[in-house]
C-alpha cells in the first residue's frame, strides 16, 4: 500500500457553512405536511396498483421466437378467453412481452386452470420466460405481512432510537420515517406503478437508509447540546446540520449513483425496485435535514448532557432552558 | 484506538485471508473447483431461482378431506366394535365433528361405552412418548346414543404426520423427474414448498405432484425369481417389480394386489415387544382386514411384498396369520429408516389432494439475462464508488477502496460458506451495501478533516476522527440490521435473499471500514513518521 503516493483528494464542499436551515422549515414542514396528506389521499382514492403478489392472479412474460411480438394478435386471442381484465404490453426489447391477468373467481384450483387456458392460447410462437400465479389466499397473507414488516421496522427502530437519545429524537425520526414511506407509496399511486414484495423490501431498506440519515445529524446534535450548552436550539441545529453536510451529500451522491447504476443496468425485472430506492433515498436525505431536525426544535431537547445525577436534580430547569 | 498489537494484525489478515479463501471458487469455473485439493473450501455461491431458472410451487394441503378421511375411518371402526361386541345399533352417522352412535337397545349404553372406549389411543408414538389421546367418547344426550369425536390435538398431530409424509411423497416425485437437487420443504402448517431448479416444463412437475401415491401388497410368486421370468416368460397374471433399493434384485408378482393401498389407514414406528428391534405397525381398515387376514392365514411363512409406485419397498415372510386389521412390519430397520417407511407408507394411504396456491417460474434465459444485468449494474456502480472515494479522500481514499473490495470478497466468501443464495434483489442489497459501506469512511474522513482543521495534530486528528466517528457508525448501522431483521422474519423468499445479504453485508461494512481501514491508515503513519520533517496527512 505504500506503492500509493500520498495524495490529497479534492475537498469539495466549503466547510464553516452557515446555511440557515432553520429558516425555512415553515415552508419545509407546510410542504412535507402537504406531501404526506396528498399521499394518503391518493392512496384512498386512487389506491395502489397491486402486483401479482399483493392482488392474486397471473403474470407471463414471454418472448417472440421471431422478430417482434404482435400485440394485437395476443391481445385477440387472450380476449377471446374471457378472462375479464387482461394487460399485453411489451417489456424492455418489443420481442418480449408481459401480460397480466387479474384474480379469477373459483378459488385456487381456477388460477391454474387459466394459466393452463392462457397458455395454450399463446401458442408455441413464443417462449416462457417467468410465471407467476398467485391465489387468493397467499395474496392476501402477502398482504399482511407486507405491512406487519414496514410497521415493524418503524416500530423497533423508534424502541433503539429511544433507547440510545431521548424520546425527541425518536419522534423526530419516527415522523421522519413515516414521512419518507408515505411520500413513496405516494408516487407509486399517483404513477400508478406496480406495487409488489420488491416494493416493500424497498421501502424497508429506505427506513434503513432514512434512519442511517437521521441518527448522523442526530449524533451530531447531541454532540453539539454537550459542547455549546447556551447556544440557542435553532442556531444548534443549524449548526449540526451545516457540519454534516459534507458527508450527507457525499455519501447521498454515491449511493444515488450506485441506485442510477442499478435502475439504468438492473434488467427489467427489478426497474420498480430501484425506482423506489432511488426516490426514497432522495426524500430520506431531505427528511433527515428538513423534517427530523426542526422537529427538535419545536418539541425541546434536554440541554444538559454533562452529568446524569445532576441532571435528575435540575432535570426540570434543564428542560425549560 | 490507533495502536495495533501484533497478534491483532495477525488476527485481521487472518480473517482477510480465510474470506477471501471461500470466496475464491465463486471467481473459477465449476470443473476447475472440483479439481482443487480437498482442503480448499469448494463452495460456490448459490444462485437462486431468479438468476439461474426454475420452478417454485407452494403446495396447500386440504385439511377439509382429512378431516373427512378420518371420521370416515372413525365411523367404520365405532360400526366394527360394536359388531364384535354384539351390540345392536339402529344408526351411526356423522353429527358435526363426531361420530354418533345410535343403540339398538339403550340399556347396553353402558356396555357400548365401554368398549367404545377403547377406541381412544394414546397420542404419540412408542419412540417420541405419548401425551393425551386420539378421541373422546361421550355418552350422547339422548339416551341410548354415544359420541365418538376426534380431539382437536389428534387432529393437529394428523395433520403433521400427512404433511410430512405428503413431502416425502412429493420428493419421490419431483426426484423421478430427474430434477438435479429440488428443495422440497414443509411451510407452517400445512404448506409445501417445492423448488426445482433448471426446470423448464412446469407442467409436468405439476402433473406428478398432482397425482396421488399409490400402496398396494401383493402376492410373490411362489418358486420363480424375477430373473428366472425375464429370462423365460412372466407367468400370467404376474409382473415384475424392481425394488426400492437399486443394487437388491427385482420381485415377481402377482398383478392384482392382495389388499389395495386405499385399505390401510395408519403406519407408526414402534418397536417389537419380544425382541425390541424398531418394527413398523400398520392398520388396515374392515375390508383390508378382512382380505388381509384370510391371505396371510392361507401363506403362512411365505413373502408378500409391500409396493409403493410400483418399487417394492420390503417383502417381509409372514410369521403367523394377521387377522385383526393390524400388524407389524419387521426387518432389518434402524429407528431412523422405520420412522421413514412408516412415512412413507402413510404418504399412500393420506393422499390429501395438493393445490397449488402459488406459482413463480423463471426461464433460463430470463434468469441469465437478469445475471448479466446485475452484474452490469454492480460493476458500473462499484467504480462509481471507487471513483468518488478516491477523488474526493486521496490516499486514504485509496485505503477505503482496498476496504471495500475486501469487503465485497468477505461478503461472497460469507455466503458462500454459510450456503445461503444470491437472489436478484440480492445482488441489488450486494451493491447498495458497497455503496452505503462508503458512509462509514465518509464519516471517519470527515470527522479527522474537521479535527485537522481544529488545529489538531495528525495523530490525534486521525485518533478522534476514528473514535468519534465509531459511535455513529454503530448507531447507524445497528438500525438498519434491525430493519435486516425484520426483513428476514416476516418475508418471504426474495425478501429473506435481500436481508441476508444486507446483514452480512453490515457486518462485514463495520469490520472493512473501520478496522480493516484503520490499520492500514496506522500502517501508513508509522511508515510517515519514520519520515524526515512534518507529516501531511493525505486527505
Amino acid at each position: 500500500m505504500f506503492l500509493v503516493p500520498d495524495f490529497k483528494g479534492f475537498d469539495f464542499f466549503p466547510h464553516g457553512t452557515r446555511i440557515d436551515f432553520m429558516r425555512w422549515k415553515g415552508i419545509c414542514f407546510g410542504l412535507s405536511i402537504v406531501a404526506m396528506i396528498v399521499s394518503l389521499g391518493l392512496v384512498a382514492v386512487k389506491g395502489l396498483n397491486y402486483g401479482v403478489d399483493f392482488k392474486g392472479g397471473s403474470l407471463i412474460e414471454v418472448q417472440s421466437k421471431s422478430g417482434p411480438a404482435d400485440l394485437t394478435a395476443l391481445r385477440d386471442k387472450l380476449g377471446a378467453l374471457g378472462l375479464g381484465d387482461v394487460q399485453v404490453q411489451t417489456i424492455g426489447a418489443p420481442t418480449d412481452v408481459l401480460i397480466r391477468i387479474e384474480e379469477q373467481p373459483g378459488g385456487e384450483k381456477a388460477q391454474q386452470e387459466t394459466l393452463n387456458k392462457v397458455v395454450a392460447a399463446i401458442g408455441s410462437g413464443y417462449e416462457q420466460r417467468r410465471v407467476e400465479v398467485v391465489g387468493p389466499a397467499v395474496s392476501s397473507e402477502l398482504r399482511m405481512t407486507g405491512t406487519i414488516a414496514v410497521l415493524a421496522s418503524i416500530l423497533a427502530i423508534i424502541v433503539y432510537v429511544w433507547f440510545r437519545f431521548e424520546w425527541q429524537f425518536a419522534l423526530g425520526t419516527v415522523v421522519a420515517l413515516a414521512h419518507d414511506v408515505l411520500v413513496t407509496v405516494g408516487v407509486f399511486s399517483l404513477f400508478q406503478m406496480e406495487f409488489d414484495l420488491s416494493i416493500v423490501a424497498a421501502l424497508l431498506t429506505i427506513l434503513g437508509y432514512s434512519v442511517n440519515d437521521t441518527v448522523v445529524v442526530s449524533d451530531r446534535i447531541r454532540e453539539n447540546l454537550r459542547k455549546y450548552k447556551k447556544m440557542e436550539i435553532n442556531e444548534l441545529l443549524n449548526l449540526s446540520i451545516n457540519e454534516t453536510l459534507s458527508r450527507t451529500i457525499l455519501t447521498g451522491a454515491t449511493t444515488i449513483a450506485v441506485l442510477i447504476a442499478l435502475y439504468v443496468f438492473g434488467g427489467d425485472v427489478i426497474h420498480n425496485f430501484t425506482f423506489a430506492m432511488l426516490f426514497g433515498v432522495v426524500v430520506g436525505t431531505y427528511s433527515s435535514i428538513f423534517v427530523g431536525a426542526p422537529l427538535l426544535g419545536y418539541l425541546g431537547v434536554k440541554r444538559d448532557w454533562s452529568d446524569i445525577a445532576k441532571d435528575v436534580k435540575s432535570g426540570a430547569a434543564a428542560r425549560k432552558a | 484506538m490507533l495502536q495495533f498489537s501484533r497478534w491483532k494484525i495477525i488476527a485481521i489478515v487472518l480473517t482477510c485471508v480465510v474470506g477471501i479463501v471461500f470466496a475464491l471458487p465463486n471467481f473459477f469455473a465449476k470443473e476447475t473447483v472440483a479439481s482443487w485439493p480437498s482442503f480448499v473450501p469448494k463452495k460456490q455461491l448459490a444462485l437462486g431461482l431468479d438468476l439461474k431458472g426454475g420452478a417454485h410451487l407452494l403446495l396447500q394441503m386440504d385439511q377439509n378431506e382429512l378431516r373427512k378421511d378420518w371420521l370416515q375411518s372413525i365411523r367404520e371402526d365405532v360400526r366394527k366394535v360394536l359388531r364384535d361386541a354384539k351390540i345392536g345399533f339402529t344408526g351411526i352417522g356423522a353429527a358435526g365433528n363426531a361420530i354418533q352412535a345410535t343403540l339398538l337397545k339403550p340399556e347396553e349404553t353402558d356396555k357400548a361405552y365401554e368398549e367404545l372406549k377403547k377406541l381412544a389411543q394414546p397420542i404419540g408414538n412408542a419412540i417420541l412418548g405419548t401425551a393425551g389421546t386420539t378421541m373422546t367418547v361421550e355418552r350422547g344426550q339422548t339416551p341410548g346414543t354415544i359420541l365418538v369425536q376426534p380431539t382437536e390435538q389428534a387432529f393437529n398431530e394428523r395433520l403433521s404426520n400427512a404433511a410430512a409424509a405428503a413431502v416425502e411423497t412429493v420428493s419421490r416425485r419431483v426426484n423421478a423427474l430427474g430434477t438435479v437437487e429440488p428443495n422440497i420443504v414443509r411451510q407452517g402448517r400445512d404448506r409445501i414448498l417445492v423448488q426445482a431448479p433448471g426446470f423448464e416444463d412446469t407442467k409436468a412437475l405439476k402433473a406428478v405432484i398432482g397425482s396421488t401415491a399409490k400402496l398396494t401388497f401383493h402376492d410373490v410368486h411362489p418358486s420363480i425369481s424375477a430373473a428366472e421370468a425375464q429370462q423365460t416368460r412372466v407367468p400370467i397374471g404376474y409382473k415384475i417389480h424392481p425394488s426400492d433399493e437399486p443394487d437388491e434384485p427385482a420381485y415377481l408378482l402377482r398383478e392384482v394386489p392382495v389388499v389395495p393401498g386405499d385399505d390401510l389407514v395408519d403406519a407408526q414406528p414402534g418397536f417389537d415387544q419380544r425382541t425390541n428391534e424398531p418394527v413398523i405397525s400398520f392398520r388396515f381398515n374392515q375390508s383390508g382386514a378382512r382380505k388381509f387376514g384370510a391371505f396371510t392365514k392361507d401363506n403362512v411363512g411365505r413373502p408378500f411384498a409391500i409396493v409403493l409406485d410400483n418399487k417394492v419397498l420390503s417383502a417381509p415372510v409372514i410369521r403367523e396369520p394377521i387377522l385383526g386389521g393390524s400388524g407389524q412390519i419387521s426387518g432389518s430397520f434402524s429407528v431412523e429408516s422405520a420412522n421413514h417407511l412408516a412415512i412413507q407408507l402413510r404418504s399412500g394411504a393420506l393422499p390429501t389432494p395438493l393445490t397449488i396456491v402459488e406459482e413463480r417460474t423463471v426461464g433460463p434465459s430470463l434468469g441469465a439475462d437478469s445475471v448479466k444485468a446485475g452484474l452490469t449494474a454492480g460493476i458500473i456502480g462499484s467504480i462509481a464508488t471507487v471513483l468518488m472515494a478516491i477523488t474526493a479522500y486521496g490516499t486514504f481514499g485509496v485505503y477505503a477502496v482496498v476496504g471495500l473490495i475486501i469487503n465485497g470478497l468477505l461478503i461472497v466468501g460469507l455466503m458462500s460458506a454459510v450456503g445461503s443464495t444470491l437472489t436478484l434483489p440480492g445482488i441489488a442489497g450486494l451493491v447498495l451495501t458497497i455503496g452505503m459501506a462508503v458512509d462509514a469512511n465518509v464519516l471517519i474522513f470527515e470527522r479527522i478533516r474537521e479535527e485537522l482543521r481544529a488545529g489538531k495534530t495528525p495523530i490525534s486528528a486521525i485518533d478522534a476522527g476514528f473514535t468519534r466517528a465509531m459511535v455513529t457508525i454503530a448507531d447507524s448501522q445497528l438500525t438498519t440490521l434491525v430493519a435486516a431483521f425484520i426483513m428476514f422474519w416476516l418475508g418471504s423468499g426474495p425478501i429473506r435473499g435481500f436481508a441476508v445479504t444486507l446483514t452480512i453485508g453490515i457486518f462485514t461494512s463495520i469490520f472493512t471500514a473501520v478496522t480493516v481501514t484503520r490499520l492500514l491508515i496506522w500502517l501508513w503513519l508509522r511508515n510517515a513518521k519514520t519520515g524526515k520533517g512534518k507529516i501531511s496527512v493525505p486527505i
